[in-house]
């Protein structure tokens, strides 16, 4: 166990290659870049490849081939580069090709800003491509849950063979904190359906396309089938001071760390405030989020973003009023914002 | 004892192809399939299908296959290669898959030298979305989408992808065939083993642009779209060898 001094970017990239990835294909954009630069120096001394691809196209489509040649592979971007994945994203979900999907989030629509954002949500919870297909997406608070995260990340992708999207920001991927480094973990699943030329045994295609109607609605059945058991399996969410929370955020990555500061202050004062945190922001934990709220009067989301968690949240608390606190434009959400939101819901009187 | 002539090729399973008549894609399989075989190649071969008529290839050769989004077979094969460098990789794509929207990929594995073999089927038109006019489309040729006949004026001027990738540095072997005869097919074949082979010793990206007739989408009878291409594709789109660096490398002597 290795304790060290990483950036975010660099700690995700660490991170995959003793989760043993070996195949890195990417194109830089700001502010993941790091990650891509680090792998560049790290994976070759380990006896990996790094790739820089001509096109975030690219770079998915690499990931699709060595992952079908079975290769532990990886890309990574940011909003606008994830937008140009989306492609290949839809293809990965459909040939069912485990790899891992980094979104180091930005301000967007369009090129936006470099500063971080919550604002690819949406795009990430819901599939993002064309087709019926959702992926699932983890969503670090520290550099330590990214690191902890990217193992599992590659362990998902391989034992439900989907691609895995860890959904984080400029904040996380740019700031630096002391992380502890398992010395490798390494799962190995067995991969009957990889081609690599077929010796001794019959061949195997790796395909999308479905021109029997009928096929084409098996395929996506059995693709639903394997989203329905990843949702009864692998939800995730951390509660802090939920026991006797009045006021519940609901808030996820940099947010919900921010929310923490918030309630600690807020608990200062003598308000009973709680935090609500989807680890996984699909599959979304609903029944989680329902009993945490049974008890609280006042329930709002933080986001970075125009409110597009807020829907899930109504989804799971149907009949419920749910605040709602964002910013946008790459805005960084304070503690001390979060708190004065907070006062006004309780009626001001929070002294 | 007596030898037959003409078998058919291993790899080659006994399924009926789908191609209308005249379709270059039988014949470009067929060649494939063929050199796979004589190479004995097959249980070290992945192939990487692409979006067109074509992407069924994976129905009529018996190898181990990943099918590629539209354009993009270049990228998936590097991904493939990465992974299994002594594996033999190859891209079979149409004009419209490698010309167009895939051209960035396509002159970029080329220019990194990937060590995959790719099949380019240049027939002139899109096909399999309806006959739309291609990068390769002639000056002049009708299509759904240059109803007139391209106007080079508006929609500029074909794509010579040999001629075009030839001037990099990373490719070993960049050669067009045509397949419009007996003799050119013979030809087009020998090609197809020479790209093959470059990739056998490590030489880099190969590619053999293959002129194949569209009878259904040039609206012609299959003999007359083999005069057409003979008579107008050839014309526009030499034959020849445009890069062979086999014979200045070290390991030529093999």
């Amino acid at each position: 166990m290795d304790q060290v001094m990483l950036k975010g970017n660099e700690a995700i990239g660490e991170a995959a290659l003793r989760a043993g990835c070996r195949y890195y294909f990417g194109y830089p954009i700001t502010p993941q870049s790091e990650l891509m630069e680090y792998l560049a120096r790290r994976l070759p001394e380990v006896g990996g490849t790094f790739l820089q691809a001509e096109s975030e196209l690219a770079a998915v489509n690499m990931v699709y081939g060595a992952a079908g040649a079975g290769g532990r592979a990886m890309t990574s971007s940011s909003g606008p580069g994830i937008s140009l994945k989306q492609e290949g994203i839809s293809f990965l979900a459909s040939a069912e090709l485990p790899c891992v999907i980094v979104n180091v989030m930005r301000g967007g629509p369009g090129l936006g800003t470099i500063q971080p954002s919550q604002g690819d949500y949406t795009q990430a919870t819901r599939g993002g491509g064309h087709g019926d297909y959702r992926l699932p997406v983890l969503s670090p608070v520290s550099i330590q849950e990214m690191v902890d995260l990217v193992y599992n990340s590659f362990d998902m992708a391989e034992q439900y063979r989907t691609p895995v999207i860890l959904l984080t920001d400029g904040v996380l991927g740019q700031m630096m904190e002391p992380v502890l480094l398992p010395e490798e973990i390494t799962h190995e699943y067995m991969k009957p359906w990889i081609t690599d030329g077929c010796q001794h045994r019959p061949r195997r295609l790796i395909k999308t396309l479905y021109l029997d109607s009928g096929e084409l609605e098996s395929h996506n059945l059995h693709l639903q089938a394997k989203f329905k058991r990843l949702s009864a399996k692998e939800v995730r969410f951390e509660g802090y001071h939920l026991e006797d929370a009045e006021v519940l955020i609901i808030a996820f990555g940099i947010c919900a760390r921010v929310g923490r500061t918030a309630v600690d202050h807020l608990r200062e004062k003598g308000l009973r405030v709680g935090l609500f945190r989807p680890v996984t922001l699909w599959p979304f934990p609903s029944a989680s989020l329902k009993e945490a709220a049974e008890r609280v009067r006042h329930l709002v989301t933080v986001e970075m973003n125009a409110g597009q968690m807020l829907e899930d949240v109504r989804l799971a608390l149907p009949g419920r009023e749910i605040g709602f606190y964002g910013r946008m434009g790459g805005i960084v959400v304070s503690a001390l914002e979060i708190e004065v939101e907070i006062m006004r819901i309780m009626g001001g009187n929070g002294g | 004892m007596i030898k037959p002539l003409l078998v058919r090729p291993k790899i080659l399973t006994p399924v009926r192809f789908h191609y209308c008549p005249g379709c270059g894609h039988g014949v470009a399989h067929r060649l494939v399939a063929e050199v796979i075989d004589e190479l004995g190649l097959r249980e070290k071969t992945v192939g990487v299908a692409s979006v067109g008529c074509s992407i069924l290839i994976y129905n009529y050769l018996d190898l181990d296959i990943q099918e590629a989004a539209h354009g993009r077979a270049p990228a998936v094969a590097t991904g493939i290669k990465r992974v299994l460098p002594d594996r033999f990789v190859f891209t079979y794509q149409g004009d419209g898959d490698l010309a167009s929207i895939g051209l960035a990929e396509i002159v970029h594995a080329a220019g990194r030298g990937e060590n995959f073999t790719v099949i380019f089927i240049n027939n002139a038109n899109y096909g399999m979305t309806g006959g739309q006019m291609a990068p390769t489309t002639l000056p002049g040729q009708k299509t759904t989408t240059s109803p007139k006949g391209r106007d080079v004026g508006q929609a500029g001027y074909p794509l010579k992808m040999a001629e075009i990738l030839a001037v990099l540095d990373g490719p070993s072997y960049i050669t067009r065939v045509a397949i419009h005869n007996p003799g050119a097919v013979i030809k087009a074949k020998k090609s197809i083993r020479k790209a093959f082979q470059c990739q056998k010793l490590g030489l880099g990206f190969s590619m053999v642009e293959i002129l194949a007739a569209c009878p259904t989408n040039w609206g012609m009878e299959p003999l007359t779209a083999l005069q057409w291409l003979e008579k107008e594709m050839i014309k526009y789109y030499p034959l020849g060898v445009f890069k062979d660096t086999e014979m200045m490398a070290p390991s030529a002597a093999l």
